[in-house]
């Protein structure tokens, strides 16, 4: 806050209203209707709600499919971070490392940051296609059968690619920006001390970059719990009886498609911790375990 | 060292290919007849029929997007895009003032309530929010298309960490010249903010033009369309046909990422410092 600010009863409140009403009237009231929708069961055809206190929940949490989807999201969000992250960490400490060209492979690599889920959704569909799909026939000379759509793990494999894919600009702009803060001083006594580039960046610089490798770490976990809908939703095609869905898709689907707004309501609350969890976490540790900043 | 300096090319070329290669083959792919690439798979070079395709997909109605041409869902999602976008900005910009600004009583509530909706994407809370417009009459409108998307913190946080990087002198500076608190905001502070203000906008069309589950919920009236609508569109028309109109798919894709990809190619460097500086 500042030493010098202006006093007036009315003005900072007339500033702030209407940035306060739209959050009041399209967060807080909706997320206060789910939580409370998530202790109701709701009748399918309109005919009022009644109180069911926690049986959503323990519904959802006892219904193997809902398990199944949980574990799949888990593993589905594991692999997108991990490989999302180590590609784009890579190709910044390649790109800051090299003189001639950085300024071309940086718009390269950035180019993409701005593609939507879905259509990156639709071009990996192009990319997976039985008839027309390149990947399938690289598969195929590997004795690989791949049937995007239809077989479980080759949906899975095809989804977590293009997750991939759309990501890794994003960390790319991140660590390379992280990469190209760090003092030149740190860098020139490192590489005097230590010959090995790859002991040298694992020992020095990669510690430096610990708080934005954890910034991203959080971001990516977001990203691939919630952004990835737009893929999914593409690539399965409504279509969700075999093929791999995240929690948000199981949502949606219940909400939508399946009319269980008690059901959807629990399953969304449930999700709301797990992002409270997550932002609590991210909090905690930027301010007190790394302190390289 | 040479050596190294080889593999580091080697990395970045593969990465580049391995990003950028999909998007060329998409362009290239859509200028070919959908029976070619029924029959040779997807294209590096280009074909004769870019006029043709791209003519379609804008302008053809009830094609596979029914009663919608493309050109339609283009300024839809152009129209989601810019208001998101403008509307993120004053909201935040005034909220941002008032915070940094001014000394008043329910400061850090204020502060607190606008700091949550961070906590909580919009997937999350995406029936319940349904509902709420559905009830207040917003469904197939651009303000129920634009305003609930609003409902976060990020521009405000934006603004609140550069409001707060302004030297204090400044202020103390306006206030002994005589400005009250409308006249340092429009003279001394959106001034001040214009750089900050265009990469806030880059960011913030690119995340409007890109909506997808929101739109999808809330228009079901095709004139309200966007182009990622019309993404979704495209493929349950899909299942089913002989020969897949592989091109205007394509096409459709194409269309649907060239305006955020070149604003963020065009202007890379503020929408990098936009959101380096202001993400932590």
């Amino acid at each position: 806050m500042k030493r010098v600010q202006f006093s007036s009863p009315l003005l900072p409140y007339l500033f702030l209203a209407p940035q306060l009403a739209v959050i009041v009237i399209f967060f807080y009231w909706p997320s206060v209707r789910a939580i409370q929708s998530s202790f109701y069961l709701e009748d399918p055809f309109g005919f009022g709600s009644t109180f069911v206190g926690f049986d959503n929940y323990i519904g959802t949490l006892r219904n193997p499919e809902y398990l199944a989807i949980a574990r799949f999201t888990a593993i589905f969000t594991a692999l997108v971070t991990f490989f999302s992250l180590a590609l784009g960490l890579l190709l910044a400490v390649k790109a800051d490392a090299v003189i001639r060209g950085n300024a071309a492979y940086k718009t390269l690599l950035i180019s993409v940051y701005a593609i939507a889920p879905p259509v990156a959704g639709l071009i990996g569909m192009m990319f997976f296609d039985q008839h027309i799909g390149p990947f399938v026939k690289i598969a195929a000379f590997f004795g690989w059968e791949m049937k995007v759509g239809l077989s479980y793990f080759d949906t899975a494999f095809a989804m977590i690619t293009v997750a991939v894919w759309k990501q890794i600009p994003y960390n790319f702009i991140f660590f390379l920006s992280g990469l190209q803060g760090l003092p030149a001083s740190v860098r020139e006594a490192a590489a005097i001390d230590c010959r090995s580039g790859i002991k040298r960046f694992w020992t020095v610089i990669f510690p430096l970059l610990a708080p934005t490798a954890f910034f991203l770490l959080i971001i990516n976990v977001t990203y691939a719990l919630f952004d990835t809908f737009g893929v999914i939703d593409v690539m399965v095609k409504d279509k969700a009886a075999n093929n791999p869905i995240t929690l948000v898709y199981k949502v949606y689907m219940d909400g939508f498609r399946g009319n269980d707004i008690g059901g959807s309501s629990a399953q969304s609350v449930i999700l709301m911790l797990v992002v409270f969890v997550l932002t609590v976490l991210q909090f905690r540790f930027i301010e007190r375990r790394i302190h390289y900043t | 060292m040479y050596r190294t300096r080889i593999l580091d090319h080697l990395v970045l070329v593969l990465g580049a290919l391995f990003l950028t290669l999909p998007v060329v083959v998409a362009l290239m792919t859509s200028t070919h007849e959908a029976a070619t690439i029924h029959s040779k798979g997807l294209m590096l070079s280009p074909g004769g029929h870019f006029v043709e395709t791209y003519e379609t997909v804008l302008t053809r109605q009830g094609g596979f997007t029914g009663q919608v041409t493309g050109a339609r869902m283009m300024m839809n999602s152009f129209i989601l895009g810019i208001g998101f976008a403008l509307g993120k900005i004053t909201l935040s910009m005034l909220a941002a003032y008032a915070i940094v600004y001014f000394r008043f009583r329910f400061a850090t509530l204020a502060f607190w309530v606008i700091f949550t909706t961070l906590l909580l994407p919009l997937e999350v809370r995406i029936m319940p929010s349904y509902e709420v417009m559905s009830g207040l009459g917003l469904i197939n409108t651009y303000t129920g298309l634009i305003v609930p998307l609003l409902a976060s913190a990020t521009g405000t946080f934006y603004f609140r960490q550069f409001f707060k990087s302004v030297p204090e002198e400044l202020l103390e500076a306006a206030r002994i010249d005589g400005a009250g608190p409308f006249k340092f905001f429009i003279d001394v502070l959106v001034p001040l903010s214009k750089t900050m203000a265009a990469a806030i906008f880059i960011i913030m069309f690119v995340y409007g033009w890109n909506q997808y589950l929101w739109p999808m919920l809330m228009t079901t009236d095709e004139r309200f369309f966007t182009l990622m609508r019309g993404i979704k569109q495209i493929l349950q028309v899909w299942i089913g046909s002989q020969i897949p109109d592989y091109n205007e798919a394509f096409a459709l894709a194409v269309l649907a990422m060239l305006p955020p990809v070149l604003i963020v190619v065009v202007f890379q460097s503020w929408f990098i410092k936009g959101l380096t500086e202001s993400d932590k």
